[in-house]
């Protein structure tokens, strides 16, 4: 073995390579102080691997770049946890980066003679940051999108070439394929080489001078080997059990839903950059190069000029003093930035919004599978994830979806047509028919139709069919049982997927189904099967009430003869107006009739 | 860089010896450090490992023709197979997913070949002038049934046969699948 390892030794001089790697003497022997930059290198070699094999899952384009990190984090065995182990470390790192940079300064190892290694180490630093923005972008999900298309608009500030680079940084114009493949070359490449240039640079600038020990020393002189090393790595072993905490806390990584660049998100950058983006807020438009470019470029250069002062003992204090405030400031306008989130109604709305979302995208994707468009489509045309939103901008302000506007909120006008949860369904007509419910404005309460017809029909002719049972002579119970039967046989019109069942069971027979309604007293006001000429009377046609067929003409244009025709109170033509697309006001039939893909269902 | 010394040689057997101390710093820095190191490259690799873990893509039923689509006089038609395909993440509905020959031999009773060579996997030729089955890449011959023709063939086993099904239109469906190339046996992929 001996011999095999001296031919070694022979041909690459490999023990005296370790032993001046190793054998660093430490005056005042090994200390905690000293851990920074190894778990720094850590946690550096820690993304290198992971990215690395993320690398072999991920693929950066539009439409597969959410899809395959979902793949990563959903349905690869342990990919969660790779996934979670680079976001979380990423984390930590720009932690590690300020306690080391804290430490370097309070210590004061920036000084001559050791200027080269503090350079590297801001420029250090920066490549770090850079890493981080491009990787907020690569899994292309709302969170990312939105956040770093804030970062790269701001990019045209600089002056001069600010259009010219904010095009090449997004390789185009838009958003697009092109952002994703610069995006990730530099995130995976151009990067990390830069990185490990300088970090070589770092590591042989801090060798050249020795380690910078802080006095008085205490112990008696130690070696990096294997005093400092043993310290050094249960430090990383500390990093690590703390990033892997995350990554159980948080099941990896969270992804929000696929980019969509017609679904706002709130754009906030990841928290090590939320007191830049709140410091910006104190800047009105036009000047915002100040706080986005100058100011920051500023701080930047005289942290590069910090070692020329620190020679002088004033300056040494204050360089140390300019980084607490600045790091203190940085804390402030974070902490405010979070605060003002946290007080901002919208703002958790839109949170719950895009937790829901999230869900939900993966729900469709496991279910349905991803078309070939992208799993943004998945949401795009699912009616669970649309229905509520499309109902919120165009019905809510006057109709209501169990009091609410879709969307759990309540809507600013007040309600003035019918709540359509569960609209056509039996439940729905039975309250509808009911003397008690009719007249509110959960249905005619607040129309045109409050003191129709209809509303008086009802309350003349329907007003012992409600009552309480125990209080119905015979012939009303068997009065309230044949309404049931017309109510049920209307129902049946909508062909509801959710009373599929009941409507099978109870009317096996479809014409015999129908003889129920035109013998009822509801053909003497509305159509059925054609037994009138269209226009002829007043109320809606009640072939197909509910259906999917009935429902896309009611909102298209609810003034059609079929439907309300001279009657129609103040609903728009959606359809005819163009103020809904066919795909949107199928969506919004979908939701309404409940028809949406449910896990199990 | 500061003058540099190895450790100084010590030696002794009591337990506050610096060499047993260094030692056992030693062996607790390696089994930490290898530990810290371990943890993401055991990640990356059980992710890596992933695709031994997915199960085989299995067959599909596929109309592909109807018998009156085929020549009567047995002569093989080369057909592309359109099926649903899961690649990873994406769902490609009715996709290329493959191609086979089919050719009748009787009235309503056919043959079905995957035209991958179970050699290597190229896809074979059907040569009318030689009335065979020839792969380009290694020169694999095949009979018209399948079988392997030469003894030269590098094939280890004939054309991969194919289950179908005639309905009551006339339509031939097909148990599309491929198998593994190079295997004596069928094993399905």
């Amino acid at each position: 073995m001996k011999k095999l390892f001296d031919w070694l030794d022979d041909r690459t001089g490999y023990r005296k390579i370790t032993k001046e790697a190793l054998y660093e003497p430490i005056p005042g022997g090994a200390r905690w102080r000293y851990i920074w930059g190894s778990t720094l290198t850590f946690a550096i070699a820690v993304q290198f691997i992971t990215g690395m094999f993320l690398w072999m899952a991920y693929s950066p384009s539009a439409q597969t770049a959410w899809e395959s990190v979902y793949y990563i984090q959903h349905e690869m065995k342990g990919g969660w946890i790779l996934r979670g182990i680079h976001h979380w470390t990423a984390q930590a790192m720009t932690i590690l980066l300020v306690l080391h940079l804290m430490q370097v300064l309070i210590d004061g190892a920036y000084k001559a003679p050791r200027e080269l290694n503090f350079w590297t180490g801001l420029i250090l630093l920066q490549l770090v940051l850079g890493l981080s923005l491009t990787g907020y972008l690569l899994p292309w999900d709302q969170k990312g999108y939105w956040a770093t298309k804030v970062a790269t608009n701001l990019m045209g500030l600089v002056p001069w070439v600010g259009d010219d680079l904010q095009r090449l940084v997004v390789g185009g114009s838009d958003y697009g394929h092109h952002t994703l493949t610069r995006f990730f070359a530099l995130h995976a490449g151009v990067l990390p080489m830069g990185i490990i240039a300088l970090i070589g640079a770092h590591i042989y600038f801090f060798r050249k001078q020795g380690i910078h020990t802080k006095k008085p020393h205490k112990k008696k002189d130690g070696m990096f080997w294997p005093d400092q090393v043993l310290m050094d790595a249960v430090a990383c072993l500390a990093v690590l059990i703390t990033v892997l905490v995350f990554v159980r806390m948080f099941h990896g990584a969270h992804l929000s839903a696929p980019a969509n660049p017609a679904e706002s998100f709130p754009a906030r950058p990841d928290w090590y950059f939320l007191f830049l983006f709140q410091f910006l807020k104190y800047f009105e438009g036009g000047r915002e190069i100040l706080g986005a470019i100058i100011i920051p470029g500023a701080v930047m250069t005289f942290m590069f000029v910090m070692p020329f002062l620190g020679g002088w003992k004033l300056g040494h204090r204050f360089n140390v003093f300019f980084i607490v405030v600045l790091l203190v400031g940085a804390g402030y306008l974070t902490w405010e930035a979070m605060d003002a989130d946290k007080r901002n109604p919208e703002y958790q709305a839109a949170l719950v919004q895009s937790d829901k979302d999230s869900h939900r995208v993966v729900e469709l994707a496991r279910g349905l599978g991803i078309p070939p468009e992208g799993a943004v489509t998945l949401l795009v045309n699912d009616p669970k994830t649309q229905g509520p939103k499309l109902f919120a901008q165009n019905c809510a302000s006057c109709h209501r979806y169990d009091g609410h506007d879709g969307l759990g909120n309540e809507p600013a006008d007040p309600q003035s047509a019918p709540d359509l949860l569960g609209v056509g369904s039996r439940e729905w007509l039975t309250r509808f028919l009911n003397p008690e419910h009719i007249g509110t404005t959960n249905f005619f309460g607040n129309t045109a139709f409050k003191n129709g017809q209809m509303v008086k029909w009802v309350n003349r002719k329907l007003k012992n069919h409600f009552k309480n049972e125990s209080e119905m002579t015979d012939d009303e119970l068997d009065d309230r049982e044949e309404l049931n039967q017309v109510i049920f046989a209307i129902s049946a019109e909508a062909q509801l997927h959710y009373q599929a069942e009941v409507d099978a069971a109870d009317f096996p027979d479809a014409d015999d189904r129908k003889d129920l309604i035109f013998d009822s007293a509801c053909i003497d006001c509305h159509n059925y099967e054609d037994e009138y000429e269209p226009g002829e009377t007043d109320g809606p046609d009640l072939t197909g009430y509910g259906s999917r067929q009935w429902l896309t003409e009611l909102i298209s244009n609810p003034a059609n003869p079929k439907h309300y025709g001279e009657n129609n109170d103040r609903m728009p033509a959606f359809g005819e107006k163009q103020m809904l697309t066919e795909p949107q006001i199928g969506v919004l039939v979908s939701w309404l009739r409940q028809e949406w893909y449910e896990p199990g269902r | 860089m500061t003058e540099k010394e190895p450790p100084e040689p010590t030696s002794g057997e009591s337990p506050d010896d610096p060499q047993r101390r260094d030692f056992i710093k030693q062996a607790a820095s390696v089994c930490v450090g290898g530990a810290v190191g371990a943890v993401p490259i055991a990640a990356g690799v059980a992710v890596y490992l992933d695709p031994l873990d997915k199960e085989a893509t299995g067959s599909q039923r596929v109309k592909v023709t109807s018998l009156d689509g085929l020549p009567d006089d047995g002569r093989p038609r080369k057909f592309s197979i359109y099926a649903d395909k899961k690649d990873a993440w994406t769902t490609f509905p009715k996709s290329p997913v493959g191609a086979v020959y089919i050719m009748r031999t009787g009235e309503k009773a056919l043959k079905v070949l995957n035209v991958v060579c179970p050699h290597a996997g190229c896809f074979v030729d059907y040569i009318a002038r030689d009335d065979e089955f020839f792969c380009p890449c290694h020169d694999s011959s095949f009979k018209k049934d399948g079988n392997i023709k030469s003894a030269h063939s590098p094939s280890p086993r004939p054309l991969d046969e194919l289950k179908y099904e005639i309905d009551e239109s006339g339509a031939v469906w097909v148990e599309f699948m491929n198998f593994l190339a190079g295997q004596k046996e069928k094993v399905p992929v």
